[in-house]
């Protein structure tokens, strides 16, 4: 095994590189700019095509072409960036084109400033941009995480042509951590493209679009989609669960904050609170079953994000009236400690 | 009649035929609007280079929206303005393909400006063919950026006005100070003899592309009678009277 210590920033353009992504597009910003470096270095001498675009909306852009014709692409930025790729996010998705983004989030709204937040949770899982679509989107909360969830982005964008999104938080792009890298992905192994556009030699003229003026089309279009998120849904719903057997008190958080409520879980079960833990992967597909299975036995479910409460609404769907939801979180990029966290906990379980 | 129904009787000679690069679909543009022919001048092109089965074309949004139905060739549909963007994907993804962007005023010179400068400034290796009418077509006749002072349009109801709405913007003239496009030229469709003009600068633009020599955009200066309220008569003189001064035709860089 060899191990290496790299910014989180660093192992996702690695790990990007690894899972066959041949054309990267960007425009600079904080705090994912080792990354954007990272490619500018390694990956025109890797056999890839790297471009620093004049916006972000140009650079989602790209990654439509490069995805139309048929090629592993990647954008990354971060919060306010994301936003301008909104609306090439939503064209990607009706055209059925597989390709990953990556937000490294900060503070907002606006331009807020280049902390670790988990404000766009709402924009990466409940559309951000126009129109009935859904977008993949992975959380990691260690730097080896973030590393595997790339190369899984690429392959499940692959397989249902949608999308991807990689969700972490400044902290997360920042922060160095002992990596074992994913081994590259065989070329042979990247599924075969018919639809892409390679010139229409010896075959019918593929066209990629997003549009059907006549509404009983688009309907069945956007019926297609719905039955691919379905499958999605069915399939894909990651998470990881911890002493949730003989929980009182269920902790539900993801990325940056999951991290710490591992340690929060394991204060509080020393000071003899039976604290659980289950940290959602996928966020779309959320696993709602999951966490509703995990409320049966508690008292307490508490949602603990870097926001004021965004993936706390699913949490809510899901447990419903099962048990108590009560919410902790952070603003501004402000990242609180454990033991700040701990003490919440013991407000909940005493009373 | 497909080509294959048709019998040609003895002593006669085919002449003229539909370019393969042109599918059987009827266009859906108006009676007497030019983007038919710039249509068709692209597929003829594209013919007699014989890059048909390596060409890929990017349609915009606006009255050009379907013409993935109007050639045999693989096509995307581009978001508002994106197209130079969307050719920059294609084109760094897979440099063999023959790659074509289709695009009107509103498009190419109001949304999608910032792309459009950047592509050219990168000399990036594909072709650029620009529909300048003077007016948002699809949408219903607004103002463009290339809208005449004090003409007429539906958010211009008493004429453009300058001092407000500023002046017709040349972007030709604007990207040919740039060091990274190979060739700009700007043509017009309004008669027979300007039509093969702008065949030629088509054909120029295409073989750069097919010599890897970089950006290449040809400007057609068109009309929409549509939304001018003319006809396409009255249409095409209006254009040669007011447009045209406006718009000098004739190649703006040439970079050898």
């Amino acid at each position: 095994m060899s191990l290496q210590l790299m910014r989180g920033n660093e192992a996702i353009a690695e790990a990007a590189i690894r899972a066959g992504c041949r054309c990267y597009f960007c425009y600079p910003i904080t705090p994912q700019g080792e990354l954007v470096e990272y490619m500018a270095r390694e990956l025109p001498t890797r056999g890839g095509e790297f471009l620093q675009a004049e916006s972000e909306v140009s650079a989602i852009n790209m990654v439509y072409g490069a995805a139309a014709a048929g090629v592993r692409t990647m954008t990354s930025s971060s919060s306010p960036g994301i936003s301008l790729k909104m609306e090439g996010i939503s064209y990607m998705a009706g055209a059925r084109l597989p390709g990953v983004i990556v937000n490294i989030m900060r503070g907002g709204p606006g331009l807020g400033n280049i902390a670790p937040a988990q404000a766009d949770y709402f924009q990466a899982t409940k559309g951000g941009g126009h129109g009935d679509y859904r977008l993949i989107t992975l959380a990691p909360s260690t730097v080896p995480e973030a590393a595997e969830l790339v190369m899984e982005a690429f392959e499940l964008s692959d397989r249902y042509r949608v999308p991807a999104m990689i969700l972490a938080d400044g902290m997360l792009g920042q922060m160095m951590e002992p990596v074992e890298l994913p081994e590259p992905v065989d070329p042979a192994d990247i599924p075969a493209r018919p639809w892409a556009l390679t010139g229409a030699k010896g075959r019918d003229p593929n066209v990629v679009l997003s549009f059907d003026l006549d509404p009983q089309g688009l309907k069945k279009m956007n019926q297609e989609l719905q039955a691919i998120y379905r499958q999605i849904q069915h399939n894909e719903i990651r998470w990881e669960e911890s002493h949730t057997e003989d929980a009182e008190l269920l902790l539900v958080a993801y990325g940056t904050m999951g991290r710490i409520a591992r340690t929060v879980a394991r204060l509080a079960r020393e000071e003899g609170i039976r604290a659980g833990l289950i940290r959602p992967i996928t966020l779309w597909p959320f696993p709602y079953d999951p966490i509703r299975q995990a409320a049966q036995s508690v008292s307490t479910v508490l949602t603990l994000e870097l926001s004021a409460g965004q993936m706390w609404e699913d949490v809510q769907l899901a447990v419903g009236q099962r048990a108590d939801t009560p919410f902790y979180g952070e603003l501004g990029g402000v990242v609180p400690t454990p033991r700040q966290i701990l003490k919440e906990v013991k407000r909940y379980v005493s009373s | 009649m497909s080509p294959a129904e048709t019998t040609i009787p003895q002593g006669y000679g085919k002449v003229f035929s539909r370019p393969q690069s042109l599918s059987d679909a009827p266009t859906t543009y108006c009676p007497g609007c030019l983007h038919g022919v710039a249509t068709r001048l692209i597929a003829e092109v594209i013919d007699e280079l014989g890059i048909k089965d390596r060409t890929v074309g990017i349609a915009p949004v606006g009255c050009a929206v379907f013409l993935y139905r109007f050639y045999n060739l693989d096509f995307v549909q581009a978001s508002h303005g994106r197209a130079c963007a969307v050719a920059t994907g294609l084109k760094r993804a897979n440099s063999d393909l023959m790659v074509f962007s289709y695009q009107g005023d509103g498009d190419l010179a109001a949304i999608g400006t910032a792309e459009t400068v950047h592509a050219a400034n990168r000399g990036e290796n594909f072709t650029v063919v620009f529909i300048n009418n003077q007016i948002y077509g699809m949408t219903g006749g607004e103002m463009a950026p290339t809208t005449l002072p004090g003409q007429r349009t539906t958010t211009t109801p008493r004429g453009r006005d300058v001092a407000s709405t500023g002046y017709p913007l040349r972007i030709s003239e604007m990207l040919a100070q740039l060091d990274g496009p190979r060739y700009i030229t700007r043509q017009s469709l309004h008669d027979a003899p300007h039509i093969a003009k702008s065949r030629k600068a088509l054909l120029t633009a295409f073989s750069n592309q097919l010599e890897g020599k970089g950006f290449s955009m040809v400007e057609l200066v068109a009309a929409c009678p549509t939304n001018f309220k003319m006809s396409p008569d009255k249409a095409n003189k209006w254009l040669v009277e007011q447009a045209l001064p406006a718009y000098p035709l004739g190649d703006l860089k040439v970079k050898e």
